[in-house]
This record gives C-alpha cells, structure tokens and sequence, in this order.
C-alpha cells in the first residue's frame, strides 16, 4: 500500500520536472516564438544528447552514493584514443570505436578501484582522473584535434538523418537507446539491485554477503562506457575529437541527474528523471543564449538551479528521515 | 567528606512507556569517590545523563551544592560545575593540549581574533601541576597515549572550575601502570574537595579507589553503601538482584548433530584473545558478558565482517577461509546484527529485496536478470512461515515494527540457505510481547537442526534460550555453564572476571 504511494511519488515528481519544462520552453517562445520551431527544438535534442549520455552514467554512480567528475574528459579521451588508433593503423573505423570505448570503460575500472581498493573518496579519486584524462587528452595527439576524415561515414553516426527524418539526428535516436539500456540495468538486473542496496546502505549490503567492492567497480565502468559513448558522439558530430573540450561537461550532466531527482545521498535514482534533468539544463542553455545573455550569466543560472534542486534532495531526506 | 555536592531525589525517566528510571536517589559528598555498577541497562548511563543535561528528568529534584538545579541542557549542567569524562574521548586531535582545555573558552584569555597561545599555556600547566600530571601544553592531543588524553579530559574539566567529576569506565583501555596514574590523579582531586562518581565494571578497582558503592538494577537504586562494609560477593548479588527461577529449556541431546562450527585461538586485536570454542546441529549456545567484553567483535570476526589476526575456523569438520561476509554466506554462517537498522536490514527498501540480498543469484534469469516474481513468491513463503505481519510483500521495511523486521533479518538468513545462525542481541527494540515469539522462532529453528549462537546482554534471555553458555570478559572467555550450571550469579561473577 505504502509502496503504491512511492511509486506514485515517483510518477509525481516525473509530471512535476515535465511541467518544470514545460514552462522554461513557454517562457522562452514567448519571449521569441522561432524558439518554438521544429529547428530549434531540434537543436536543444541534439544539445541534449551528450550531456544526456553523461548523466545516464553518472545517475549509477550517484545512486551508490558516490560522484564521477572525470566524465567529461573521460569523454573527449575515448573519443582521442579511437581517432588516433584510426589514424594510426589500418584498423577498420568500428574496431577503432569498440576500443574508444574500451577506454572509457577502462578508466571507470580504475576509478572503482580506486575508490574501493584504495579507499579514496569518490570525490578525490574521480577528480585525479579528470586531470591525469584532460592532461592525456592534450598530450597524446599533441594539443592538436584528431580528425575522423578517412572514415567516410564516421560523421553519419551522429548527424545522419534517422529513418530519413530530416532533423531528427541518429544521435537522438542513440540517446533514447542509451536511456532504455540505464532503465534496463536499473530496474532489471542484479547491478542495478546492488547499486541501490549499496546506496541505501552499504554496510548492511556487505554484511548480507554482497562483495559491494565489485559491484561499486562495476557500476564505475557502467559509468566510464556511457562517458565513452558521449564521446563517439561528440566526435562523430565534430568529425574530430577536440582535446581541448571536456572538462566543465560534468557538472552539467550532474545537475541533469539531480534535478532529475536521483538522490545525492544514494539510495535512489531516476533515469527517465535524469533524461528529462538534461533536457531542462539545454533548454534553459538554449533560450538564454536566444535571449542573448552571456555565457558567464548561462553558467551563473544554471548554478542556482542546481543549488535549488539540491536543496528539494535535501528537503526530501529530512522527510524521510524523520 | 561533609556536605552534599550532589543530591538526586526521586529520580524517574521512561522512553516511550518503558521506565528507565524509577523513584532513583543519589547523593555524591566532596571529597568522596562514589562508585556506581549495575548490569547493562540497570541505568546508570541514564541516571548520569540526566545529571549531565543530555536528557530530561519526568520527575524528581536535583540539588548541586545545596541549590536546586533544572538542568534543562548540557551547558546548564557545566555551568553547574558538572563534567563528564565518557569513554571515547572528546578531544580534537589536531590541536594542542592548551588548545583542547581552553577550547570555546579561547576569547577569556586573548583576543578573539587574534589568538595568543601563551597565556593557556600557561594556565594549562597551572592545571596540570596542580593534579600532578605531566603534561606539555603545547603538544598535539594526537600524540598522546589514551592516558594522557583521558589527563587532558580530567584538566579541561577542572579549567571550568568542574566540582563534580563523571568518569566513565576510565581504566577500560589503560594498561596497570596507567590505571596507578590515574588513580593517583583520582586521589589528589578527592584531596581538592572534589566529588567523583565512578563507573566501571572491575570490581576490584572499586575497593582501590571508591569510598561508596551504589548499586542499580532494573532502573531501580537497589542500595548504596561505604566500601568498607562490602565484599565482592555482596556487590554481585545485589547486582542481579533476587534469583529469578526460570525453566531452563529442555534439550535432547541425542538430538543433536555433528560439530557445525569450531574455532580454534581465535584472535583479533584486543577484543578477541584465543577464542575457541565449537558447536553442534541442533545447539543454542549463549555468550554472555558486560558490553565491550568482545562477543559482538568475536562473531563479527567468524563472520568475516572483521579480519582476524590468527586462528583456525572449522566449519561442518573443514578448516575454512572466511575472509568477507561473502565468504562466511557461502559456508551457511549468517550474523544477525544487534543494529538491525544500520547494519541487519535496508529500511528504505520492500521487504522481499531484503530477503533477497544475500542469494540474489537464486532468484536470477540468465544470471543477471531480476525475476522479481520469484522473489515475491519467496518472500510470500518466508512471511507465512514466520508470521511477519505485513500487507504485502513489497512493503518497506521501515514500516514494520521491530519485531517483524527481525523476522525478516531471519527470512533472508533463512533463504540463504544459512545453518549457522549467530543472533546478536536478538530482542534489542523489540517490543516485550514480541519478544516471546522471537524466542519460540529461535527454538524452533534450533530443533529444525540449525546451530544457533545467542549473543546476548539480558541474562534472562541466555538463561531462558540456551543449553549451553560462555561468558567473555576483556576479550577471552572465562568461563563454560551448562543448563543445569546457569545461574546469574555463576554469570556475573564469570563476566567480570574477578581473581578467584
């Protein structure tokens, strides 16, 4: 009975960050309607889609009640490592993207390792692989981009009309696969168990026999991989990978994913949640750059946006608490 | 040793209809250590956290110093001149010795934004000098042995001007030569007028040092006498109080199985030193013991949930490695928590993810995919067989009362495929009607042919479940009971281990 209204809270919460954006969408038509067009909007979802990606990875990581802050370069790393390996060798381009991802996989596992073999806090340990990935990314292609132009196609994946609908980009169409696999792995399999026992207590988890060190590991890479899947993204739609970019890339994804209501605190997460979070941090990107405010004044709002829905997070865990 | 510095009159405190306290009197003289013992739970803690302003008297006065006191909080209570000196310490280890006796007290002897430490160093060694202790004021706390720190505790409450002095368990983690230390410490200050009240479950420190002994039990002050008119003996028995006949259960021993689990010089740190001891099918063995003797510490180190530092564990006659609670789950030995909130369950999450925690592979298709069916149509199975009472499976664990959530604790055990099941403090917040049916629920699962430990703190309860006891004290098990040896008394005096 009681878990009939948790869920109901959940279904709640959904129709509230809808009508959240639904009323910055409004707001910003009615200021200018061509922000209403077809083409607009499509540009907000193709904005959406890698700081979309990102929070899809993140959203696991948070729900053990740890943080990733080496998604963003994370991202642009894979994406340098597929392009040079492409490059480089005669390694034909889909084997260049599986080992681009790879790498983003990899450097989740040593992210997990070192939060639980070497007890570094989630915070420190992802924070050392953001700078070690952003001085990498500068460092291998030697500060210049990498070029995905020998693969002919290469650019198709990402800005390929789907289905032959003009406008409506494959990157869309990726995006919403992604989210389907984060939604499967959550609420279908033993990671997305784990993750949240882990979450919601970790010491009980252990002490019923879970080995939690593996499974934080595993959610770690889960994040890595969804971070390398941006990257193809990203590079796909530059046709280069940019080592300049990345850094910055995950505090918006982050506060994608808690807008979207997953718990800071663990325990509880929303992937259809942190979608609808990254739609609201693009929108609101989107109108106020239409609206001509300043980039600086961008990053200012969207802080405090963020501040607010932390602050809701916590409201909510005093609730449950008490 | 003349007037009152301390008077509680009719004392009474309940938690949620249970009395704590009741109708308790104490009265503490300068210049008098006065010692307070009672088993766990006879409330003492409860009675010196009133004293201290943690908590709240329903009824009854306090006299300090002759006036009478509300103490409504913590600093009403220091005002008073009350100090408490708890077992884990409350010194910040990155400052100095002058830094932590003079801490929020900093602005009375510099400038608040600019502070000098040359004046509390100074009055810090004043301090020091005057109990004879011999101490750098300008050391880091975190360099300081557990001694010294306590020394710093007993300076930073004499720098309030403190005239009542609450020691708790002091010696629990002091070596001989310290506890001498201290107890000459102890003595300069009963010299200074100073009353003390004295917690501790060594016996016979009492007769080194107190000058009264006061006894609790049951939340009641059973008696209060001069150290010179008791003997050890006498301070057992008022401490259990009369015997209370209880019907030892009656076991078959013919019943019973093969050795389950044997452990051999089991170590681990100082709380657990050369256990051995084993068990067999269809067993309910007891550990009793004072809080901190190490029996939580013993099973958590079985368990795997602590590593140990050298032993042997046997489990079904075969040496095992249990090196994680992983490990311990797949040789069928399961610890239920004494904190079932933090440690037993997952109160945010449906009963039925509970169950399925430990063996989630059970329930799984292909390996990784959550049949949840399957584990609603256990949980629906566990539910029946122990009665949980619950709407549904898929309510959250946080709805249901204690008693039901250990119930659950047990169907997830249970469902694991556990036989070894080591309860720890089975009954702790559990309301006392439910309590009998945890009891019948472990006897039953006893004759079912589990081997089943019983860590327990309420000698009624050890008494009452179990063919068989051990006692703990410091770390290693002084002694055996077996049914027909159990008696509280044989317990206690066992539990606090004294020279025979």
């Amino acid at each position: 009975m009681k878990a009939n209204i948790l869920q109901k809270r959940s279904v709640r919460q959904k129709i509230i960050l809808l009508g959240a954006l639904l009323i910055i969408f409004l707001f910003f038509t009615l200021q200018n309607a061509s922000f209403a067009s077809y083409e607009n909007i499509m540009t907000i979802t193709l904005a959406t889609c890698i700081n979309g990606i990102l929070s899809l990875g993140v959203t696991f990581v948070i729900l053990t009640g740890g943080i990733d802050l080496s998604i963003g370069t994370v991202m642009t790393f894979s994406g340098i490592i597929s392009g040079i390996i492409f490059n480089k060798t005669n390694l034909p381009i889909g084997v260049c993207i599986i080992i681009g991802l790879l790498s983003g996989a990899f450097c989740g596992l040593i992210n997990g390792f070192a939060v639980t073999k070497m007890h570094l806090p989630p915070f420190i340990a992802t924070m050392c692989m953001m700078m070690i990935t952003k001085g990498l990314n500068l460092i291998i292609p030697g500060i210049k981009p990498v070029y995905f132009t020998e693969a002919k196609n290469y650019q198709k994946i990402a800005t390929g009309d789907f289905l032959g609908i003009p406008g409506f980009y494959n990157a869309i169409f990726i995006y919403f696969l992604c989210a389907c696999l984060a939604a499967f792995i959550y609420h279908r399999t033993i990671i997305g168990r784990y993750a949240k026992s882990i979450g919601s207590n970790e010491n009980a988890t252990r002490l019923s026999g879970v080995r939690t060190d593996r499974w934080k590991i595993a959610v770690y890479i889960i994040c890595g991989l969804f971070s390398a899947i941006a990257g193809l993204v990203m590079s796909s739609r530059l046709n280069s990978a940019q080592p300049q970019l990345g850094a910055g890339y995950e505090t918006e994804a982050i506060a994608a994913t808690v807008i979207g209501g997953t718990s800071m605190s663990g325990g509880l997460a929303s992937i259809w949640g942190s979608v609808i979070g990254a739609f609201i941090v693009s929108t609101l990107t989107n109108g106020l750059r239409s609206m001509a405010v300043a980039t600086e004044w961008q990053t200012v709002l969207i802080g405090i946006v963020l501040a607010l829905a932390l602050f809701i997070d916590q409201l909510q865990n005093k609730k449950a608490q008490g | 040793m003349d007037k009152n510095l301390v008077e509680m009159k009719n004392i009474s405190k309940a938690f949620f209809g249970v009395q704590a306290l009741d109708n308790v009197s104490f009265e503490l003289s300068s210049g008098e250590v006065h010692a307070l013992v009672g088993e766990n739970g006879a409330g003492k803690s409860t009675l010196m956290k009133i004293l201290t302003g943690i908590y709240q008297k329903d009824s009854g006065e306090v006299f300090v110093d002759g006036h009478k006191q509300k103490l409504n909080s913590v600093r009403e209570s220091m005002q008073a001149g009350i100090s408490m000196i708890h077992q884990e310490l409350n010194l910040v280890n990155h400052l100095t010795v002058a830094q932590n006796i003079f801490i929020g007290k900093e602005s009375e002897y510099s400038s608040p934004f600019y502070l000098n430490d040359n004046k509390i160093n100074q009055k810090a060694k004043e301090i020091c000098s005057e109990i004879g202790i011999d101490i750098d004021p300008k050391i880091l706390v975190s360099e300081l042995t557990v001694a010294k720190q306590q020394m710093v505790e007993i300076a930073k409450a004499l720098s309030t001007d403190s005239k009542i002095i609450i020691m708790d368990e002091p010696t629990a983690s002091l070596t001989n030569e310290e506890i001498k230390d201290l107890f000459t410490v102890i003595k300069r200050l009963r010299k200074q007028n100073k009353g003390i009240i004295y917690i501790s479950h060594k016996l016979e420190e009492l007769f080194q040092i107190a000058d009264r002994v006061s006894v609790m039990r049951d939340g009641v002050m059973v008696d209060s006498f001069p150290i010179d008119q008791a003997n050890e003996d006498m301070i057992i028995q008022k401490m259990v109080g009369r015997e209370i006949k209880i019907k030892p259960p009656i076991f078959d021993e013919s019943q019973f199985g093969d050795t389950a689990l044997a452990v051999t010089n089991l170590t681990s740190g100082n709380l657990v030193r050369d256990i051995t001891f084993s068990i067999r099918y269809g067993e309910i063995v007891g550990f009793a013991g004072l809080v901190g003797a190490g029996r939580s510490e013993t099973m958590k180190v079985i368990f795997g949930a602590d590593q140990k530092d050298s032993g042997e564990i046997k489990v079904n006659g075969q040496v095992v490695k249990i090196n994680n609670p992983y490990d311990a789950v797949n040789n069928g030995v399961a610890y239920l928590s004494e904190d079932r909130k933090t440690e037993g369950v997952i109160t945010t999450l449906p009963i039925y993810e509970n169950i399925s925690l430990p063996k989630l592979k059970d329930f799984l298709d292909l390996g990784f995919l959550l049949n949840e069916k399957k584990e609603i149509k256990n949980a629906e199975k566990m539910i029946e067989m122990l009665d949980v009472r619950t709407p549904s499976p898929s309510q959250l664990l946080q709805y249901l009362s204690g008693g039901n959530q250990q119930k659950v604790v047990v169907a997830k055990w249970l469902s694991s495929g556990a036989k070894i099941l080591i309860f720890d403090e089975p009954t702790r917040g559990i309301d006392v009607g439910a309590k009998d049916q945890i009891y019948d629920l472990v006897q039953e699962l006893a004759k079912d042919g589990n081997a089943i430990i019983v860590i327990s703190s309420e000698m009624q309860e050890i008494m009452r479940l179990c063919n068989r006891v051990l006692v703990m004290a410091e770390g290693r098990i002084t002694g055996e009971l077996d049914s027909k040896d159990i008696s509280q008394e044989k317990i206690m005096s066992l539990a606090v281990n004294r020279a025979n």
